[in-house]
């Protein structure tokens, strides 16, 4: 029954999406910052709100029976804050301007933390709270105020899955401010996606010794000592590309580095025959974890690229970076 | 709404629960019985003490029993479960109730809510100027606690909780006072019922006034109560004080402790004027519960909607229950009742069997050695004047009542005189009875009207005297005569006036009775036939409920027009000086006929704009203002402003 409901009910807001484009208008992402205004903000009374003028009902009738003008004046002017409230309600949104999301990689399967940054505009506002469309179990509901002119960044938390980009999905702005009586939302679609490494493999094997059978595909490759310049092929990476060398030339050069061996670990897409696709982007995942704990530079190559040697937090970064980016492949 | 377990209070926001329901149930204070009003205290007290220490729930074996037991002392308190008194006393003892199990904000939330219609019931009972705006104070209370109830965020600072609950307070009170427009409007044109919807069973709450029956001490009651009783307007001027006796039911059976009226009938429309000034006026009563109205002594008709019975006594069909506007006009001095048949006679002769036999001897003495009438009631006037005193606090009387005033005691004030005088006069054969009312009243000169107060009930005496008809004499009089002249307080001042009895306490009062009267006859007495002609200036004769809510949905529209635009003003955008400099720059230019392209830059457009001279240099002055440094200096741009300004309009 409830189910059927529900079924029902997602049936009539695609159909409502699809009639009113007006409604579906936020359903794209957006270019940050957004600016909150009357044309996106929806108001409702909430369950309480309906509960509460029922009640005023109640008293209005009563009051009118008994001619009691007093219990008339009253209720009117109870009703009246109670109604002017949406007011309140609804400034205490508009004008709200999301400036920004920001978030910190994290590995697939970790909690990703996410930075929403708003800005409140002229006045300060109170109880404004958020919730992600999709909230999955344990996503929790942040409340939040902004002083006057301030800009504020509200830390949340996002679950994570699988590696690659993740949209964060629209995110309901909302407020029940001041008396809990009207419900003001507004939803924001914000076209930001957070990074999220692919997951390292969690027992892998020891780093694979230096040097070694892979070695003998990359002779002529990187290094850290520039020997020759040679012509552009289409697979060479763009990092090697001598660019000032190339305007002289009229031809795109690239910069053949002598690969000083023996120095660097290798974390080769290649050698690691006996894996499928995702175990082996999970276990040079774990190698540029275990590389960088051992401050060994270290080499990825992957089926489109290479990159490095090289060692630290933005090596880290590319390397995994690529490696999360790398297609999906249906096994 | 929010997840799936829902958040609870924190200890300050229940503690505004636990306000907010004592702020309900405080005005029902005053009549609630007093072991139900030490019980809701004490639960309140309790509740809110627990709550402090730990948050633990009250388990279920505590509260069921007080939920079943309090709607049972209820009942056996006061009978039955309906009605105002009942109905109001449940609700009251439920609120307090719901405390126990309010843990969380939709508790709370439905506690409030429900206070809310606590408080408004309170009005039911009272309608007073200063309930009202004390129950407006409580009013704001509420709202500020929903506001507390908002969601707050886990980090917020917490503040003093002093400054905390001002500022909660002051959102409360401002959301009223933001709300007083739209109130009035809905106030004025919300459709009045011409007649209930339903009526009240059994409104037997205890109002004090004059009533049909008089027993020791119950006129006592009323002295010490200053609440009004009435108010009159004159049309001209108002009649000497000594004269001010507002007449009320006439009390002609006794059974020796209690006298109580007897149904007389109803009279003829006129009595004889008499030759005398008629005195025309307009009272407005307080509700008093019993269908008694008053007017000077002695209504020529019954006003509108009610009787004047064979005893003058003006009487309403239904009790008073709301306040009551009448008009009336009287005549200050009169002759009625020129023929007593038979039965009118018996009825005014009758003593009960068996009591007072020395106070019958008294007066069948003076029958035996005076004989006339006159003489008879000189005598007894003089026995009050020489040997009574009068005062507030008499001694308790006995058994028999009349005896041990006239002959032990001596003290007492009107109810003693008159019925120990009527009593006289029945045993001397005299037809005599008690009526019951007020005497005097206060003049409000600011305010042009004469205000009556419960203290000013009075009880004199009425006898029949052939060839005069019924003739007023009262008692009081001959014992204390400032009673007449000042009132009954002045006239017991000796014998211990209290300090807040003092004159300027007093005259304070009389004058904010003032606002209590503007109160009363602008707001409390609306009523549908004066929202009828509301609309006269207009051109609506008559209003109709659909002109009504035709007037309450357009001004109220209005009203919510103006709140909206000026909510939804969009901000001004406020423009970067230098980016609206070059805005301007690139206007004159434009007028110029040089129109930038939207996506072209200031190098690119100075090229084209180079044959206006001086663009040529703003254009590049801009370019180095804006990219050259990240941070430009105010002055700089402030001097390009300037430039900008001054550049000569070019031509075309």
């Amino acid at each position: 029954m409830r189910a059927a409901f529900a079924r029902r009910w997602s049936d009539l807001l695609v159909l409502a999406e699809r009639r009113l484009p007006a409604l579906t208008r936020l359903k794209r992402p957006e270019t940050l910052p957004a600016i909150l205004n009357r044309h996106r903000i929806y108001v409702l009374p909430t369950r309480f709100g309906l509960v509460f003028s029922l009640m005023l009902l109640v008293m209005m009738i009563g009051a009118l029976n008994y001619n009691n003008n007093p219990a008339v004046l009253l209720t009117c002017l109870l009703g009246a804050a109670a109604y002017q409230s949406v007011f309140q309600a609804f400034a205490a949104i508009n004008g709200l301007e999301l400036h920004a999301l920001k978030a910190q990689p994290c590995s697939a399967g970790d909690t990703l933390q996410l930075s929403i940054i708003f800005h409140s505009g002229a006045s300060a506002r109170r109880g404004l709270r958020l919730r992600r469309e999709k909230a999955l179990a344990g996503d929790a509901e942040i409340v939040f105020d902004t002083g006057a002119n301030e800009t504020k960044a509200i830390k949340a938390e996002l679950p994570t899955l699988r590696r690659g980009w993740q949209p964060v999905g629209r995110i309901r702005v909302f407020s029940e401010y001041p008396f809990g009586l009207f419900q003001v939302w507004s939803w924001l679609n914000p076209d930001f996606q957070a990074l999220v490494y692919p997951r390292a493999e969690a027992h892998a094997p020891p780093l694979p010794q230096a040097g070694g059978e892979a070695q003998t595909r990359i002779q002529h490759s990187a290094g850290d000592d520039l020997a020759t310049l040679r012509d552009y092929r289409p697979s060479d990476p763009r990092r090697h590309i001598a660019w000032k060398a190339s305007a002289r030339h009229n031809t795109l050069l690239v910069k053949e580095f002598e690969q000083q061996r023996g120095h660097e670990t290798v974390l080769d897409w290649y050698a690691l025959d006996g894996l499928d696709y995702e175990a082996r982007i999970a276990r040079i995942a774990a190698w540029v974890g275990r590389a960088e704990a051992a401050q060994t530079p270290y080499l990825i190559v992957l089926p489109h690229t290479r990159i490095g040697p090289a060692l630290g937090a933005e090596h880290r970064h590319v390397c995994l970076r690529e490696l999360a980016l790398m297609p999906e492949v249906a096994t | 709404m929010s997840g799936s377990r829902a958040p609870t209070l924190n200890a300050r926001q229940f503690s505004l629960v636990c306000a907010s329901v004592l702020a309900a149930v405080l005005p029902h204070m005053s009549w609630l019985p007093l072991w139900l009003t030490a019980l809701m205290l004490a639960l309140l007290a309790g509740r809110w003490l627990q709550r402090q220490r730990d948050t633990r729930r009250i388990p279920t074996w505590i509260r069921l029993p007080l939920v079943v037991l309090f709607p049972l002392l209820v009942i056996v308190h006061y009978g039955n479960i309906f009605g105002r008194e009942p109905g109001a006393a449940l609700a009251c003892a439920m609120i307090v109730l719901k405390l126990l199990e309010t843990e969380t904000r939709r508790d709370a939330r439905a506690a409030v809510c429900f206070a809310s219609f606590v408080l408004m019931s309170a009005l039911l009972f009272n309608t007073d100027l200063s309930l009202t705006l004390l129950l407006l104070g409580a009013l704001a209370l509420l709202l500020a606690t929903l506001r507390a109830l908002d969601p707050r965020p886990a980090d917020a600072p917490i503040a003093a909780w002093r400054p905390a609950l001002l500022q909660e307070l002051r959102a409360g009170a401002f959301a009223l006072l933001a709300a007083m427009p739209l109130a009035l409007c809905a106030f004025v044109f919300f459709p009045r019922l011409d007649a209930p919807l339903w009526r009240t069973p059994g409104d037997d709450i205890g109002r004090t006034g004059v009533g049909d029956s008089m027993a020791p001490g119950s006129i006592q009651q009323l002295l010490i109560d200053d609440s009004p009783a009435f108010r009159v307007g004159f049309d001209a001027a108002p009649p000497p004080r000594a004269q001010l006796y507002w007449r009320g039911p006439v009390l002609t059976d006794f059974d020796g402790t209690t006298w109580k009226r007897r149904d007389a009938g109803v009279a003829r429309p006129n009595p004889d004027p008499g030759g005398a000034t008629t005195t025309r006026y307009e009272v407005t009563l307080e509700p008093t519960d019993k269908p008694w109205l008053f007017a000077l002594d002695l209504p020529l008709d019954a006003p509108a909607d009610a009787l004047r019975g064979n005893d003058m006594t003006l009487m309403r069909r239904r009790p008073v229950n709301e306040l009551l506007r009448y008009r009336a006009s009287s005549i200050l001095h009169y002759r009625f009742g020129a023929k007593l048949n038979a039965a009118q006679r018996n009825a005014a002769l009758a003593l009960p069997d068996g009591f007072d036999p020395r106070s019958v001897e008294l007066a069948q003495g003076w029958r035996r050695d005076l004989g006339n009438d006159d003489a008879i009631v000189r005598a007894a006037l003089d026995l009050f004047h020489n040997a009574f005193f009068y005062t507030l606090s008499p001694p308790p009387l006995g058994r028999d009542s009349i005896d041990d005033f006239l002959i032990s005691t001596r003290r007492g004030f009107c109810e003693h005189y008159a019925a120990a005088f009527v009593f006289l006069m029945r045993a001397a054969g005299i037809p005599a009875r008690v009526v019951t009312g007020y005497l005097g009243g206060y003049f409000n000169a600011v305010g042009d009207y004469l205000i009556v107060r419960q203290s000013d009930a009075h009880a004199w005496a009425e006898i029949w005297l052939d060839g005069k008809g019924w003739t007023r004499i009262d008692p009081t009089a001959s014992v204390s005569p400032q009673r007449i002249e000042l009132g009954a307080r002045a006239a017991a001042a000796g014998a211990g006036a209290r300090w807040y009895q003092s004159d300027w306490i007093v005259g304070v009062r009389n004058q904010f009775d003032l606002i209590n009267r503007g109160w009363n006859s602008i707001v409390v007495q609306f009523n549908a036939l004066r929202q009828q002609s509301l609309l006269t200036p207009f051109g609506v004769d008559k209003a109709d409920y659909a002109t009504l809510i035709w007037a309450l949905i357009g001004s109220s529209s209005v009203l919510l027009c103006l709140i909206a635009l000026w909510v939804m003003r969009q901000p001004r955008r406020r423009l970067d000086p230098l980016d609206a400099a070059y805005d301007m720059l690139c206007r004159k230019l434009a007028r110029a006929g040089a129109v930038r392209a939207p996506a072209e830059g200031p190098r690119d457009y100075a090229a084209r704009a180079a044959r206006h001279g001086s663009a040529q240099a703003l254009l590049s002055d801009y370019v180095s203002l804006r990219y050259a440094s990240a941070f430009p200096s105010g002055e700089a741009i402030a001097a390009f402003a300037r430039a900008v300004r001054r550049m000569p309009a070019p031509r075309i």
